[in-house]
Formats: structure tokens, sequence, C-alpha cells
């Protein structure tokens, strides 16, 4: 493996002297080994990436257009629709980004708890995650109020109040937050302040921390096998493929099919009907009606449902605050020595499907107005929200798992072996060739 | 001069420690600008100021809605019929004595108020801050048969009776709140603002 630069001519040589320009390509890009069984899960975490990059770029040129002030903050995303040329574009991109963002996210995580990436020794990438989630959440919020429409005006009326519900400090906590005795001008321009500076700045430092992270201790798969624990005389694992060329290129086919996507939803579905852009956004705030209604946008929905189902003011708040204090401590509540789902025993594969069930139906729920019914069916789902993370230790501990294979496994999906030429069937069972780079389509990637 | 040999860690420890400990006090002086900039601004503290009201055309029955501090006040002239039906809900109350401290003691009352029949009242709910809506009427179809007048939140469904008490079972959990105010005259009154401030 090269240490020192091989380029000693020419522009990079000249940078390389002076700037770890070609050390790092190498670490992170063409000498970062990935395992090379991952699948379309694999997909999510470079999707975010891309969002956020949308997200900054739209975000910036929306800023020359619009005025954070209680005055003429609703009129400036109306003159950014139709008097500013490809305004409209331009915030749709960014409100689509928003919950495409969440979409994306949400699947990141999904697929963490599919294959045990937040276990040890990836315990630090999950939490770094998590407190990019949570910065997500907080810049999501913080934006929501910008357009100064009802749901704006009134879901930051409802989150703030939250705070009050502290003991003691509450009241005045409320009060610092907002800056006024209510939402107001000077709680709108703080919003902005923090949804275009700060968080943005936070945000960017966390997904470099949390790739950073990533590369020191490589990359779990979806057997869950360190690959690093079987290397070849190089020292490059043997069920490793370098992530540039091979994943650069896969990443960006796969970029383009979750572009198709994105674009769908911009240019023909940009509302959502009333999920992404809520309805009642689309009239001015009115400190002095409140709407019929209050929902959060989709993407918090499980989280308020949770908040609803509690009867008590605090307790709802702690119980809301809790269901994401419990995601971080993921890694230490999981006591099963298995990582990936496929090698795991029923006990988890119930709980997991039981749990998303649950988190479905939450977030279904937290976007209706409450009825009786629905408060009774949104405490049982919070019910199993909460068994999944207290309970598992039990569980994952007595869990029937499976034994973990020595190497990688190359699955194909059904529609990829109807793809592929019969010739595949002569390799026999794909589990012993896996990580022999003997595999037609792999041997030339690991030769070089 | 030192040398290597005389390299003293425990001085050492104390000088980072010291170090350290000055740079944390400090930091936390310059934290107070910043953090106390939160706080609302001489402007928005004006703009609290009380707001004087003519109740001369509010008519028994009806409600008028005045804005103080950017916040709905609701003031109700309460019939005899909506007075009477105050007892009659108290079972079903969470607080019906209003003894948590929600009101001035002068509205610490079965009315809530000063005089009986005006009721004036911040008009958001206690549970997360929407606007409930005035229903006075006895026994609607939505609010089922028990109803004796009241306010309900159309957000999370909390209920109030006719005084702002809440009722048991509802996600509210305290009584709205009552602002401080006084008569001016017989017509006139002046929320924000009591004998008390004045």
């Amino acid at each position: 493996m090269a240490t020192t630069q091989q380029n000693n001519g020419g522009l990079i040589g000249w940078i390389d002297a002076r700037f770890p320009f070609s050390k790092m390509m190498r670490e992170h890009m063409s000498e970062y080994y990935a395992p090379k069984n991952f699948n379309i899960w694999y997909y999510f975490g470079v999707f975010s990436l891309v969002v956020l990059v949308n997200q900054i770029l739209t975000g910036i040129w929306l800023t020359m257009y619009y005025k954070p002030s209680a005055a003429e903050a609703f009129a400036s995303v109306e003159y950014i629709m139709r008097d500013v040329e490809w305004g409209w574009l331009l915030r749709y991109m960014h409100s689509t980004g928003a919950s495409a963002f969440f979409i994306v996210v949400y699947l990141h995580m999904f697929r963490a708890l599919l294959y045990g990436s937040y276990k040890k020794p990836r315990e630090l990438i999950w939490i770094i995650g998590m407190l990019i989630f949570l910065t997500l959440m907080a810049e999501a919020f913080f934006g929501y109020l910008l357009p100064w429409g009802q749901m704006s005006y009134w879901g930051a009326q409802v989150i703030i109040s939250l705070f009050g519900a502290i003991p003691f400090v509450g009241e005045d906590l409320a009060l610092w937050i907002r800056g006024d005795f209510v939402v107001s001008d000077a709680t709108l321009n703080r919003f902005f302040s923090l949804h275009v500076i700060a968080l943005p700045l936070a945000l960017a430092g966390l997904v470099v921390a949390h790739i950073l992270a990533l590369h020191e201790v490589g990359s779990n798969n979806p057997d869950g096998v360190e690959i690093k624990a079987n290397k070849d005389e190089n020292g490059i694992p043997r069920d490793g493929i370098a992530f540039h060329p091979y994943y650069t290129v896969k990443d960006a086919a796969g970029i383009m099919v979750f572009l198709f996507f994105f674009a769908a939803v911009v240019f023909y579905l940009p509302e959502m009907g009333g999920y992404f852009l809520e309805h009642a956004n689309f009239i001015a705030a009115n400190p002095l009606q409140t709407p019929e209604h209050i929902a959060p946008v989709w993407y918090f929905t499980p989280f308020y449902a949770i908040l609803r189902a509690v009867p008590d003011k605090l307790g709802g708040v702690v119980a809301m605050g809790g269901s994401i204090v419990l995601l971080f401590l993921l890694p230490w509540l999981d006591r099963s020595p298995v990582r990936s789902i496929r090698y795991r025993g029923p006990y988890y594969k119930i709980a997991l499907t039981l749990f998303v069930i649950a988190f479905l139906i939450l977030g279904v729920l937290g976007a209706l107005p409450p009825s009786p019914g629905r408060t009774t069916l949104a405490r049982l789902c919070s019910l199993i929200y909460f068994a999944f993370f207290i309970a598992m230790p039990f569980y994952t501990k007595i869990d029937r798992d499976k034994p973990v294979p020595e190497r990688v496994t190359m699955r194909k999906s059904k529609l990829f072996a109807m793809l592929s030429p019969p010739k595949h069937h002569k390799h026999g069972d794909d589990q012993q060739t896996g990580g022999s780079g003997q595999e037609g389509e792999l041997s030339w990637t690991l030769k070089k | 001069m030192h040398t290597a040999d005389e390299f003293n860690p425990n001085r050492r420890r104390l000088l980072v420690a010291a170090a350290g400990g000055v740079g944390v006090v400090g930091a936390a002086f310059v934290a107070v600008p910043f953090l106390k900039s939160w706080q609302p601004s001489e402007r928005a503290q004006a703009a609290g100021a009380p707001v004087e009201v003519d109740i001369s055309k509010v008519e028994p029955g009806s409600m008028l809605t005045v804005e103080w501090r950017g916040k709905p006040v609701w003031l109700v002239n309460r019939t005899e019929k909506m007075l009477e039906a105050l007892p009659t809900v108290e079972d079903d109350l969470r607080d019906p004595n209003s003894e948590m401290d929600q009101q001035p003691p002068y509205a610490q009352n079965m009315y809530r108020s000063r005089r009986p029949e005006m009721l004036v009242m911040v008009g958001i709910c206690t549970h997360l801050g929407c606007s409930p809506t005035y229903r006075p009427e006895f026994a609607p179809a939505d609010l089922g048969p028990d109803w004796k007048g009241g306010f309900f939140c159309p957000c999370h469904g909390s209920r109030f009776d006719l005084a702002g008490r809440v009722y048991q079972g509802v996600p509210a959990p305290t009584n709205m709140v009552v602002p401080p105010y006084m008569f001016v005259d017989d017509t006139r009154v002046l929320v924000g603002n009591d004998e008390e401030a004045a």
C-alpha cells in the first residue's frame, strides 16, 4: 500500500506536498474497502447526502428572496411562488426535500435495525447518527415556522408550549424560546437564524463525524459479518471492494432512480395531498384563531401520537422525549451476539415487526384528530413502542439465534436472477463462492 | 532553567486545571449576553401593556375577544341560566374551587370573575396553547347531552365550563387563566392591570 504520495509531479503533487489530498482520497474512496454484499438498503445513506446538498443549495437561494419578518414572511413566500423566476421550483425542491430527508433517514435507521449496524464497534456511528436525526427534527421544526402560515404558527405554539410542562422553569423557558409572550416576529427571526446558519453548520459537522466514524471501523453489511476479520496478504479484506469506483458508480445509478421519484413529487405532487405542505398553511398566521385541527407534518406524527396518548401534560412530554432517548440506548439494550436479522431468532423478528407496525400506526394516528377509540389504539401502540426497547435486553438474550457464517454471502434477488444469464448456475452454492472472488462479475473488482 | 528531569506532573495538573477553570468561568460570563438576548425585548414588554375594553355593547350570552400581549382575551357576558349551570357540573371538574394558581385572588370563586356575569379570561387552552371555541348552547349533538355550555378545544378535545374550569378526563391539566383586570367604571374594563399593580 502506498504510504507516501504517488504523484510527485504536476498540480496534484504540488498540492499533496502541502495538503493530504491524495491521502484523503485513498483513505475514504479508492482504498476504503466496503463489504461487497451491500443490498438495496445501503442506498439510503448516500440518498440522505444528496438531499442534504439539495436542501443547502435550494435553501441558499430561497434565502435570497425570503423575508424573515412576521409582516412580510407569508407574502414573500407567495412572491417566491408567483413572481420569482423558477422560484416555485426552488421552493418545491426545498419542501419536498424536507419530507424526502425524513423518508430516507427513517429507512436508513431501519436498515440499522435490520442488520444490527448500531452494535459494537459501531455504537458511536449510531449515536452521531441519532444526533443528526435530532438536529434534523429541530431544523425541520424551525423551518416550518418560516412560511408564517396558520399551521406554521400554531404548530410552533404547540411545540414551544411543551417546554411549559417542565416543572418550575417551564413557563420562563417557553417565554425565553419565544422571546415574546406569544409566537411573534422575535420568534420568527431567531428561528430563521437557527434554520439557515446554526443547525446546517451543526448538521454538516455531524455528517462528517458520522462518515469519519464509519470509515474508522468499517461498514457493516447484510450478513453482519466483520469483513476486517478476514484479510488477504495485502491487508485488504477479502470480502471488501474499493468504495471508489465500485460503490461510487453503484450509488450514482441508485441516485438516478431516487431523483426520478423525487422529481415526480416535485413536479406532480409537491403538496402530497396536504401531507408535505399542509392545507392550513396556505392561510397567513392568525394569532387569534386556531385552525380546526392542528397536526404536525407527517414525519413528526409518530412522536406526536405518543405525546397525545398520555393523559397528563408533563407525562406526555416525558413519554415523547423518552421515545427518542431510548433510540440512543439501542447499542446497549441489544444483548444478542448476532447482528443481522438473517441469523437472529424468532423473538427479535417478531419484536421488530410489531415495532414497525406500531410506529406506522402511531404515524397515522398522529395526523388524525383524537377520538376515544384512536386514543386507546395510540396507547396500545405506544406500549409496543416502549416494550420493544425496554424488553430488548431480555428477548435478545434468550433468542434462538442461528449460526453466523465466516464470510459474507452473496444473495441475488429474484429479479436479478431472472435478468442474469444462466451461467451463474455452474458456480453452485453462492454461500461458498461468495468470498472467493471467483464469481464472474466480481473477480475483476478484486484484481488490482 | 528547568530541565526535563525537573518536570513536575502535579504542578502541571494544577496549572492546567486552574487555566481551564478560569476559561470555563470566562466562557460562562460571555454566554450571558447571548442567552439574555433571547428574553423578550423592551419593545415586546411594552407591547404587553394593559388594554382598555368597552363592555357596554356585549349582549348577555355573547362574547367579545380582544388582544392583550398577542393573546386572545375573552369577555363573556353570562346569562342567569349560564350562571345557574355552573354549580351543577362541579362533580365532573378537576379543580372546581380554582385551588390551582390560575387566577388572581379576586377571581378565585365559583364564577372565576369579579362580577358574576362578566367573565374575563385568556382564551388559550392550558394544554398546548390552542384557542378553544365558545360553545354556549346546552346539549348540542356533537358535545353530548350533558354539555351545559362552555369552551371546547378542537385541537385535542379539552373541555371547560363557562367559568373556564377544566373537566376531568381531558388533556388540559388546569383551569384556563384569568388575567389581572379591573373595572375602570361600569362599562370599561382594563385588561392586564389591577389595583395591586396600578
